[in-house]
């Protein structure tokens, strides 16, 4: 059981800012994300494009936003449970929450920060009736254990970045690849690119494109894929695999099912005090919440991040006084035992 | 407002709205959208505008021009669902003028 003060759904630009206002009022953090890698969106969807809007900062990568939060919180040593997704929440009796994960860590805090953005990135899966029947038994949506396809018959489809790469790293492994593409031109670096064409025509990936799947058929287990090409008629390929990499779309997922107030997709708060949702303890800020006026800018979760760790003190050391302190006056004072402060002004007396 | 045009949005239950579009605002399709909020919020413009979801897919019934498709939204639509011959990606179409007239239906959310 990992324990700690604020337990924060959401390591995204509003969750690691949480750490840092958190720290500086002496309260753990530890950050649970579906992702492998901290930075939400930002760095899962466009670490590469520029950010305009974040105060003091003309323009900035999102990907460096990310590496300046990390910076920025690292001496308050957040946890991260990262790769699993937040799925249960009880409460237990003495007020403090059990939350759960898809891969069953648990996590008991007394206070919960939701700062899940527009939800938890899922695989989107390919409009195929029988697909879910499959799930598991021959249809995978992510590469978990390379090794797994060893020997094995493997179809992959999609367009992007690790449609290629996995279809690269797997023609060394798996006893065939079979690129399906619904597009003859690719997106992604060109040096996928080329490898893949290079492997082509050495024979260790099959490319057929422009063309679809249309069908799985299988006992049980995946047995063949049915492929249409622009034009032709379907026809059945033997596989042991199927892999559709069509990329990751964000769903809200299971925090629905918490018994939060819900609207517009996002979770309702009192944006008057501490964007605390319905259930005492149980914040929610950033792009995930929702109040009258809400905009879903990164700079607001910061915001509202701020005014959840007050609120937040007040639940984990009830009855303790406490004033907003500047850094520039108190400086920094690190749980690894680091400190920042301004540097002293020197008196000198003049003769 | 003078610089408004008038367009048609079939919204994902079949219902049809005539709506009034500014064209000053630099506001593109996905946006005018959400700003009727004729899809809920969501479930629409995820990535923000930059083609990279698929969620403003629209149906172009209306034979207005519009800007050509650039590579981008090509490639996105290629790994979209539901697509048609007439699917187009709403955040990458600046309301202008010249579309008086437009008409869409907004693609299945997926």
């Amino acid at each position: 059981m990992i324990t700690t003060d604020i337990l924060i759904i959401g390591a995204g630009p509003t969750g690691l800012f949480t750490v840092f206002e958190a720290g500086l009022l002496k309260l753990n953090c530890h950050l649970i994300d579906a992702l492998p890698q901290q930075g939400g969106q930002c760095s899962e969807l466009y670490p590469k494009k520029p950010i305009y809007d974040i105060p003091a900062y003309p323009e900035i990568l999102a990907g460096d936003l990310t590496h300046k939060l990390m910076e920025q919180c690292k001496q308050f040593e957040p946890g991260f449970t990262l790769g699993e997704r937040a799925e249960t929440i009880e409460k237990q009796e003495d007020g403090s929450f059990i939350v759960t994960t898809n891969k069953g860590t648990k996590h008991k805090a007394p206070v919960v920060a939701i700062a899940g953005g527009l939800g938890s990135f899922e695989p989107r899966k390919p409009l195929l009736e029988n697909i879910s029947d499959f799930e598991d038994c021959g249809v995978e949506y992510m590469i978990k254990e390379p090794e797994f396809y060893r020997d094995k018959k493997v179809v992959i489809a999609g367009g992007g970045d690790s449609a290629l790469d996995w279809s690269i790293f797997l023609s060394d492994i798996a006893s065939s690849v079979t690129l399906i593409h619904r597009r003859n031109e690719f997106r992604g670096h060109l040096d996928s690119v080329e490898k893949v064409q290079e492997l082509k025509n050495i024979g260790k990936i099959e490319l057929i494109t422009p063309a679809e799947i249309t069908g799985i058929n299988g006992n049980g287990k995946v047995e063949n894929v049915e492929v249409t090409k622009k034009g032709e008629e379907p026809i059945l390929l033997e596989t042991d695999h199927f892999i559709p990499l069509f990329g990751l779309s964000p769903k809200l997922g299971p925090i629905a099912n918490w018994g939060l107030e819900i609207e517009k997709n996002a979770i309702k708060v009192n944006n008057a005090l501490d964007y605390q949702t319905n259930i005492p303890g149980i914040y929610a800020i950033g792009d995930v919440n929702t109040y009258p006026g809400k905009l879903k800018l990164i700079l607001c979760g910061f915001h509202e991040a701020t005014l959840m760790c007050q609120s937040a003190y007040q639940i984990i050391n009830p009855g303790k006084r406490y004033v907003l302190k500047y850094t520039t006056v108190a400086g920094v004072d690190g749980f690894d035992g680091t400190r920042k402060e301004a540097p002293k002004a020197v008196v000198k007396a003049i003769d | 407002m003078e610089q408004d045009i008038n367009i048609t949005i079939i919204d994902r239950d079949g219902v049809k709205h005539q709506i009034e579009a500014p064209t000053d605002m630099a506001m593109n399709l996905m946006e005018v959208v959400r700003s009727y909020e004729l899809a809920p919020e969501g479930t629409i413009g995820i990535c923000g505008g930059m083609a990279m979801c698929a969620s403003c897919q629209c149906y172009v019934l209306s034979d207005t021009k519009l800007p050509e498709m650039q590579d981008d939204e090509e490639a996105m639509l290629s790994e979209a669902f539901d697509v048609k011959d007439n699917s187009r990606l709403g955040c990458q179409i600046q309301m202008t003028p010249e579309m008086e007239g437009l008409e869409v239906e907004l693609a299945p959310e997926s």
